[in-house]
């Protein structure tokens, strides 16, 4: 069955077909209709799941540890301010070892206030120990929420997936919506190894003292590494069931290409247009669509890059004092490759502004133009 | 009627004279096996003992310093999910957990009236991090952050007051010199639905510079000088009192423990006017 329907829609009701079981969440712009479909479905019986509506995504975060430490599917989303809020319980909810699935519609954070678009917020997570993924479209949104409640499951780490303020959240699209009973095969009910239970009692999260809480650690971050391939064989099987797949990175046109654009989310779909053009024009362009973000999937985008000679990374974010997150993360993995690219870094769309064909255009003429990159990144689409 | 069985083990982390230790065991004894707890940072987020040990023969999840209320309301609706509407989640934590940091995720889980038990037990400052003023140190107490030139300015927060005015269906005070009392509200409590809370004034000999064998007697005294009352708030609005206070004057209770030493004739006069202001008040609402 194909619905139209919003990204925000597309979360609800892959969370729906998911069969959670307690979803606690907190209204914010522009994440708010995830959370008022999924009260519908949940009042209509549509989705049998208990749904706690807090007064802050701190406890929304701190329901879902509960909720899922006493053995249940889990599900909350937030944004911007709410994830920001959220990031004490973020490291508490993978130290645990709780695999909930979390949506972020990325929103810029204030000051000054802004509702738009911007992957500053997600990025700000990145060492939480939850797992990232960045949707390009609703139906990858769909698909992924289901694809993530897999992959927590198996390793016992939280997942998060990401999708666009309004780009992809408030933006309809034909979605094909999976048959209920191929779903429920693909994800049979979570089975927790461990949970609380007053007829096997155990202590969770209790004082742990240098002599053991580096072993914790040390547990997460194989897990985590693991998390690649899970994620893989996940994405693998799914193609198999649904005939999607979307891959850890998603290379576009790369044969023979002396110049690759990198970049995440919803402009790797303006991205696709413009390296058509640009091929169309005899230019040998190409395009690699980041969809797991953590793990980083280095190996797999080494492959590609391994022979390109310039490699142009978009950023819809910024750490200050270094520059677009994506490109930082691509320097580190490569650092220590003999044979790698140049890495131009680039921000664009920060707060929701446009990331327009021209704006491509423009990193790739400038990536073209330059010898070497530039030590900081370059900010594109600024007002003159 | 209560547990014979020790639900908690001797072997805990807790000082000599720990009235949230005694807190413990007797509300264990009252609430049975069936029971899960939620330890949100808090002198017994250590007491409980460091892994691999627990000092608690029931399951316990420890959290963050402000998600007691929280992570039980989330654990509730996971158990009912997993069909067990039985087992009944408690969440224990200590006053700044409760007055101050998790004020607000305990004030949307009485509002929504969750199925879920919450403790505060009160020893009247931040003892964890090494007694630092809570909004539940009283006026005039000496802490780490009010010294005693500069005692605490403010007079305690009235939770129970906060706590009734969510019109939760139960709400009690207890302490350790009262167990029988104690265990007879947290059993009342056992068998109620929806949110309850039970405020356990709690003595710190450490916190409170007192001698550890004055704990029960200090708790005796806190309620025979009015200064912490026993009473029951049941739908917010039916006020009982439990206990009646032998009218001593709070001086008798002051000026055991060290954390007063430094008060004026005049600062404990203040303490008596506002305890007999606070007792009037309880007492026409007991017989409204
Ligand atoms: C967000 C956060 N802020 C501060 C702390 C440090 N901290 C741990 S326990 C504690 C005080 C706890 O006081 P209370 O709730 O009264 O319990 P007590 O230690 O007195 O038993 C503080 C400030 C923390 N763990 N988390
Ligand atoms: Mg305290």
């Amino acid at each position: 069955m194909k619905k139209i329907m919003v990204g925000n829609h597309a979360v609800s009701w892959g969370v729906m077909l998911s069969r959670a079981e307690v979803i606690s969440a907190y209204p914010i712009t522009p994440q708010t209709t995830i959370v008022e479909e999924l009260s519908v479905l949940c009042a209509d019986g549509r989705l049998k799941a208990k749904f706690i509506p807090v007064e802050s995504e701190h406890s929304a975060m701190a329901c879902c540890v509960g909720a899922a430490a006493a053995g249940v599917r889990t599900f909350t989303a937030t944004s911007g301010q709410g994830l920001a809020l959220m990031h004490e319980m973020l490291h508490w909810a993978s130290g645990a070892r709780l695999p909930i699935v979390m949506a972020t519609v990325n929103r810029a954070l204030g000051s000054p206030w802004n509702i738009w678009g911007e992957q500053t917020d997600s990025l700000s997570q990145r060492d939480t120990g939850w797992l990232q993924l960045y949707c390009e479209s609703n139906q990858e949104v769909l698909d992924t929420v289901i694809q993530a409640f897999k992959i927590a499951e198996e390793i016992s780490l939280p997942v998060m997936l990401n999708l666009d303020a309004f780009f992809l959240s408030h933006t309809a699209e034909p979605v094909e919506i999976p048959e209920q009973s191929l779903v429920d095969d693909f994800l049979p009910p979570y089975q927790p190894e461990f949970r609380l239970d007053p007829k096997n009692p155990h202590s969770f999260g209790c004082m742990t003292p240098p002599e053991y809480y580096m072993e914790f650690r040390y547990k997460i971050q194989q897990s985590m590494l693991q998390g690649k391939a899970v994620a893989q064989q996940v994405d693998d099987a799914f193609g198999r069931v649904f005939g999607r797949k979307y891959g850890l990175i998603e290379p576009y046109r790369c044969e023979g290409a002396d110049l690759i654009l990198i970049t995440s989310g919803a402009i790797a779909s303006t991205a696709r247009v413009v390296v058509d053009n640009l091929r169309e024009k005899g230019r040998k362009v190409g395009m690699v669509k980041v969809r797991l973000f953590r793990p980083f999937p280095k190996d797999e985008l080494l492959e590609i890059l391994r022979q390109v000679e310039k490699v142009a990374v978009v950023d819809r974010n910024v750490s200050f004092g270094v520059g677009g997150i994506f490109a930082h993360e691509m320097r580190a993995a490569l650092c220590n490759e003999k044979v790698r690219p140049a890495i131009f870094s680039y921000i664009a769309g920060l707060g929701g502004r446009d990331v327009t064909p021209p704006v491509l255009n423009d990193v790739i003429y400038q990536t073209y133009k330059r010898q070497e990159p530039e030590a900081q990144s370059v900010w594109v689409g600024m007002r003159s | 009627m209560y547990e014979r069985r020790e639900l908690m083990y001797a072997g805990h982390q807790a000082c000599a004279g720990c009235g949230a230790t005694m807190s413990m065991r007797y509300a264990l004894k009252a609430l049975g096996e069936k029971t899960i707890l939620v330890i949100p940072a808090c002198c017994w987020s250590v007491l409980a003992g460091p892994f691999p040990y627990s000092a608690l023969q029931v399951p316990v999840i420890h959290t963050a310093f402000e998600t007691g209320a929280s992570t039980a309301s989330g654990i509730k609706a996971g158990l009912e999910m997993r069909g067990d509407t039985e087992t009944t989640v408690a969440a224990w934590v200590g006053d700044g957990g409760t007055f101050d940091i998790g004020i607000q995720a305990l004030s949307g889980a009485a509002e929504r009236n969750d199925d879920i038990m919450y403790f505060c037990y009160d020893n009247e400052a931040y003892m964890n991090t090494g007694i630092q003023r809570s909004s539940a140190t009283p006026f005039g107490t000496w802490t780490t952050t009010t010294p005693a030139n500069h005692p605490k300015g403010q007079p305690k927060k009235n939770m129970m007051e906060i706590m009734a005015a969510h019109r939760i269906p139960y709400a009690a005070t207890c302490t350790v010199a009262f167990p029988e009392d104690m265990m007879r509200k947290i059993s009342k409590a056992k068998a109620i639905r929806g949110t309850r809370f039970i405020h356990i004034y709690s003595p710190c000999p450490t916190g409170w510079k007192a001698p550890s064998s004055l704990s029960v007697k200090i708790a005796r005294l806190a309620v025979h000088t009015k200064i912490f009352p026993l009473y029951e708030v049941e739908g917010g609005e039916r006020y009982n009192i439990n206990v009646d206070p032998k009218n001593l004057p709070v001086d008798e209770y002051l000026r055991l423990q060290g954390r007063f030493a430094h008060l004026t004739d005049d600062e404990v006069h203040t303490t008596q006017e506002t305890v007999d202001r606070e007792w009037e008040r309880l007492v026409k609402k007991a017989l409204d």
